[in-house]
């Protein structure tokens, strides 16, 4: 067992390499499907009626679906489409475009919880269009939505697994070559295991940060 | 196609048998603060919802034969589920303890119930209702979760359908009516969460 570790940690860059892989896959999906979720939840609450059903219909329905099956969707079905992509393509596409119909929930149901007030409020001083939305309700939508964003980034980071199997080189996909290798199942998965916990206790101290930050900033 | 489905079905339901009393134990070596096997629980808990299933799932399969314990890839999956529907099980049935009032607990012990009995007959008949819709919006993110195990050779739903698209040269059809299969499994779970609740909402109002 011990020999096992030792092998793992012989091979420890490789691991680190995954890590980073998984990182960088978890990091650009947040960006892009934070940007697109918020666009999709701006639709939800569209002022057309039918608009908002059909966006409201596909968000719903892309909850339904496991994230595995759309990676599979997504990777046989471009090429269909006469679109050939790599895995990393894919596997990014995959991630942001599942993860965005989460982010629209989140951020559908933070501005709807937002206070109607608070815009009148900053109406009244004078505050409009890019302004009122920079100023008033960004900060406001970002303190609320904080922790189900922290949450919901756990989700990626443990999403990224999946794209193992069509074989984009992140941490599992390491951990499971370095078994298939060397055999030492448990050392490398164990290893793996311990490494995305790292990464949650740190995305999760992150969160508690911007709460700490936001109670200082009512109590100002 | 269907028989993965079934076979998807089949270990979510035991998974879910298993995980969900095994996550009120979790839970209840926490609330009780056990002292050593809380703070191990704590870490258990904590580590295993941040292991991806796919990850754990190759965990178990190929790292308990080593052990000696040989595994079918059903019983590694039915593992696999538990253990990690275990953990978010904990964490639901332990928000519901610590909003449980203590007044009543005190009550109960006035009344000279034993802990034991007031659990039963006190606290647990409550905190159910309470936990009953985290526990089952846990359940559609197991369902979520269990295409990791086609990687340990359980031949589910997606499995299934890999295997039809390797052998027509037709990935993308299989794939679509897996898909469709899945967002129906998820649904009716959702379904008998609503009517439970309905049930439930008839009782209280009808005593």
């Amino acid at each position: 067992m011990t020999n096992d570790f030792l092998t793992v940690f012989r091979h420890f860059d490789q691991f680190l390499g995954g890590l980073w892989n998984t990182l960088w896959l978890a990091g650009a999906t947040l960006v892009f499907a934070s940007i697109l979720g918020c666009g999709i939840a701006a639709l939800m609450l569209a002022r057309q009626r039918s608009i908002r059903k059909l966006v409201a219909f596909l968000v719903d329905g892309m909850r339904c679906i496991p994230f595995l099956l759309l990676a599979y969707l997504v990777y046989y079905g471009l090429p269909e489409l006469g679109l050939q992509f790599d895995s990393w393509t894919c596997g990014v596409s995959a991630l942001v475009l599942y993860h965005s119909a989460y982010v629209a929930e989140i951020v559908r149901g933070a501005w709807t919880s937002l206070a109607r007030e608070q815009i009148n409020a900053g109406k009244a001083f004078g505050f409009h269009g890019y302004k009122l939305f920079r100023r008033i309700i960004l900060p406001q939508l970002f303190f609320a939505s904080a922790p189900v964003v922290g949450n919901q980034t756990v989700q990626i980071v443990k999403d990224t697994a999946f794209l193992m199997i069509i074989t984009v080189p992140e941490l599992t996909f390491v951990a499971s070559s370095i078994q298939a290798t060397y055999f030492v199942p448990f050392a490398s998965f164990m290893v793996a295991m311990l490494l995305y916990w790292v990464v949650t206790l740190v995305i999760e101290a992150g969160v508690r940060r911007v709460e700490v930050s936001a109670s200082l900033r009512r109590a100002a | 196609m269907l028989e993965g489905a079934a076979v998807t079905a089949l270990v979510s339901i035991l998974a879910i048998a298993l995980g969900v009393p095994f996550g009120l134990l979790l839970a209840i070596i926490r609330w009780r603060r056990v002292p050593l096997l809380s703070n191990a629980v704590a870490a258990y808990v904590s580590l295993i919802r941040a292991t991806p299933a796919i990850t754990l799932a190759l965990l178990i399969f190929f790292a308990l034969p080593t052990l000696g314990i040989v595994l079918s890839p059903l019983t590694a999956a039915v593992l696999t589920l538990t253990v990690n529907t275990s953990a978010f099980n904990c964490e639901i049935w332990r928000a519901a303890l610590i909003d449980f009032p203590a007044e009543q607990l005190d009550a109960a012990r006035a009344f000279g119930l034993q802990p034991r009995l007031a659990f039963r007959r006190i606290v647990f008949p409550q905190i159910w209702r309470t936990s009953l819709p985290a526990l089952v919006s846990e359940m559609t993110l197991l369902i979520k979760a269990s295409p990791a195990l086609a990687v340990i050779g359980l031949v589910d739903l997606t499995r299934a359908a890999s295997r039809i698209g390797a052998a027509t040269y037709k990935p993308l059809p299989p794939f679509i009516v897996a898909t469709l299969l899945y967002v129906l499994l998820v649904l009716a779970f959702v379904a008998i969460q609503r009517l439970v609740e309905r049930r439930l909402h008839a009782m209280r109002s009808a005593a």
